[in-house]
């Protein structure tokens, strides 16, 4: 367990310097120069020169990248160039509230998913397994930023239950964290359902009911646990949905989170404080897939033996 | 190939028993005619301005409403279906090209060529769901081609990983074996023994990444980074509703049915292409 651990972990490394390096070259892929793109045509030659040496724009390539990578390790990505503030602080700012938002979204689609997958997978073509697939197939197919106007017209606008957007109570959260969910929802719904389905027509299965074991019994501990890893696998993937979601979700409801500071960000053209917005987000979902990989190892033995 | 054409007859009459499958198959006929038709079909000219009769709501004279320049929302859904077609079409067919160029080299030679490759994927992987599309159309800029470059480089990993694991479980097989072993040429084992055996995953695959660009554009758009008005691209007429929802909600809510219609058109047309022509891979 510990060696499979250590050597993931390992392997982790190379995609985290990886990303880092891409991330640095999409200001190598604007069209024209970046400097003048960031401070308007209206900058002085002095002007722009600082912040090319600043950024270090002067400098090759491969130094560039090392520079990068150590102001990185010191916890440094520069200063945002609108706000002047260090990029870390402006990110420690909002960081809490997307996490906040996509946290909500995951418990709920997780609970609702595994909860509705499994009554399907347990009653097979009955009335509420049609309705289940039906929904999670329009749940795929509804785009998040449409779903949350739909909802603000509905629940905000004409019935007044819920605030338009913001943030500071509970309340606020309901709509984004629902309308953020209802994609994942539909997936973990039908993943949980066909992996359910397939376990409960293995052997062991039948074993258990044939000694007599209580079909609540069969279905929770026999079926779903061993039907786990593709959902855990599932759930991973999803994390990176929600994250790239919380982009769209945040716009809509004005939550003031990672997501909106990217929009606003590529708005500004302020590129110092985009690099570091996406970087955290690649390496957040790195780290996330380590844990989901790591996790593997726990519900099935088997995964760290290979 | 009278056994090819019998296992084609087969999976076609096995889609034709779905029910969700056909509907989807329609979906997305009707919105192919749609795209092609659409000079006829649309009542008005989708950039024609009608200030006086801004923000209509649906009725006699504007079927689906005016949006906030007063022009024909009906109108304007009709020539966004070629703008969303376009962009999937053209998008995923640059992350299926990719995916092959690079699916098959990492698949077939394995070594060095595949570990690089498989790097790299992982690295672009690391980019939840939008951001690499956002990375990539916030560095180029935006417009109709960038947003389809964005959603295509975005695509391109799941095609190159599905490819390669193809390739990898299917080089291995006795025939393929047999054929290297009797001195066929690589190209011809590739295009011979190897391709057809993956084009109805690559078939499937295709249909619901349409679903997925779809949704990746009408995002970008939406959220201005992707195509730019005048042009009628769904995800930015919603986009242009947002300071109307509570006076002119009709702006917003009626071309999101169509984004939400061309994505379930494919998503059903892709089940049904899966359940029918790989019962294996069936969920």
């Amino acid at each position: 367990m510990f060696l499979y651990a250590f050597r993931r972990l390992l392997l982790a490394i190379p995609v985290i310097l990886g990303v880092t390096f891409a991330v640095m070259l999409t200001i190598e892929l604007i069209p024209g120069d970046p400097v003048t793109l960031m401070l308007g045509e209206y900058a002085t030659k002095e002007s722009v020169a600082h912040v090319r040496q600043a950024l270090g724009l002067d400098k090759p390539l491969p130094v560039r990248y090392v520079q990068y990578l150590s102001n990185l390790a010191r916890g440094d990505l520069g200063r945002s160039i609108r706000e002047g503030r260090p990029v870390s602080q402006e990110l420690a700012d909002v960081w809490p509230e997307t996490v906040k938002l996509t946290t909500a979204a995951l418990v709920i689609a997780v609970v609702f998913g595994v909860l509705a997958g499994v009554i399907s997978a347990v009653w097979p073509n009955s009335f509420f397994d049609g309705v289940v697939r039906l929904l999670s197939l329009f749940g795929l197919s509804m785009p998040v930023f449409w779903t949350g106007l739909t909802l603000i017209i509905l629940f905000s606008l004409w019935l007044q239950w819920l605030p338009v957007g913001g943030t500071g109570s509970l309340r606020h959260l309901i709509l984004p964290a629902i309308t953020l969910s209802l994609p994942s929802l539909a997936m973990v719904a039908r993943m949980t359902r066909s992996s359910v389905l397939e376990v409960l027509r293995e052997d062991y299965i039948r074993t258990a009911r044939a000694k007599g074991v209580r079909e609540q019994i069969v279905v929770l501990k026999h079926g779903l646990r061993n039907a786990c890893i593709p959902i855990v696998t599932l759930l991973g993937l999803q994390v990176g949905q929600l994250l790239g979601g919380a982009v769209l979700t945040e716009t809509v409801f004005a939550w003031p989170g990672m997501g909106r500071l990217i929009v606003r960000a590529i708005f500004a053209r302020d590129y110092i404080l985009l690099q570091g917005a996406i970087l955290v987000f690649a390496l957040a979902f790195v780290v996330i897939n380590l844990i989901v990989d790591l996790s593997y190892a726990a519900f099935d033995p088997r995964v760290s033996r290979q | 190939m009278g056994a090819g054409s019998a296992v084609r007859a087969d999976a076609w009459r096995r889609f034709l028993r779905n029910r969700l499958a056909v509907i989807g198959l329609i979906i997305v006929c009707g919105l192919l005619l749609t795209a092609i038709l659409a000079p006829m079909l649309a009542p008005y000219d989708p950039s024609k301005q009608d200030l006086p009769s801004k923000r209509t709501p649906p009725g006699k004279r504007y079927v689906l409403g005016a949006d906030e320049f007063g022009r024909d929302i009906l109108s304007r859904i009709i020539y966004g279906t070629r703008v969303a077609l376009l962009v999937g079409t053209v998008s995923v067919g640059i992350a299926l090209g990719l995916g092959l160029l690079f699916g098959i080299l990492s698949g077939y030679m394995g070594g060095t060529v595949d570990a690089l490759i498989s790097r790299g994927l992982e690295i672009l992987l690391a980019f939840p769901y939008l951001l690499l599309a956002i990375a990539v159309v916030s560095a180029l800029g935006p417009g109709v081609l960038n947003t389809t470059l964005a959603v295509g480089i975005w695509a391109m990993p799941a095609f190159t990983r599905i490819i390669r694991a193809s390739v990898l479980s299917l080089k291995d097989l006795d025939y393929v074996q047999a054929a290297r072993a009797i001195g066929v040429p690589t190209q011809a084992i590739l295009l011979r023994h190897i391709l057809p055996n993956f084009l109805p995953t690559l078939i499937v695959y295709s249909t619901l990444y349409m679903a997925n660009a779809i949704l990746v554009e009408a995002a970008l758009s939406f959220l201005g980074l992707g195509v730019q008005p005048p042009t009628a691209s769904w995800g930015l007429m919603v986009a242009t509703g947002r300071d109307f929802l509570l006076t002119a909600p009709h702006i917003t809510t009626i071309p999101g049915l169509a984004i939400m219609l061309a994505v379930l058109g494919f998503n059903l047309l892709g089940d049904g292409l899966r359940d029918a022509l790989d019962p294996k891979l069936r969920t």
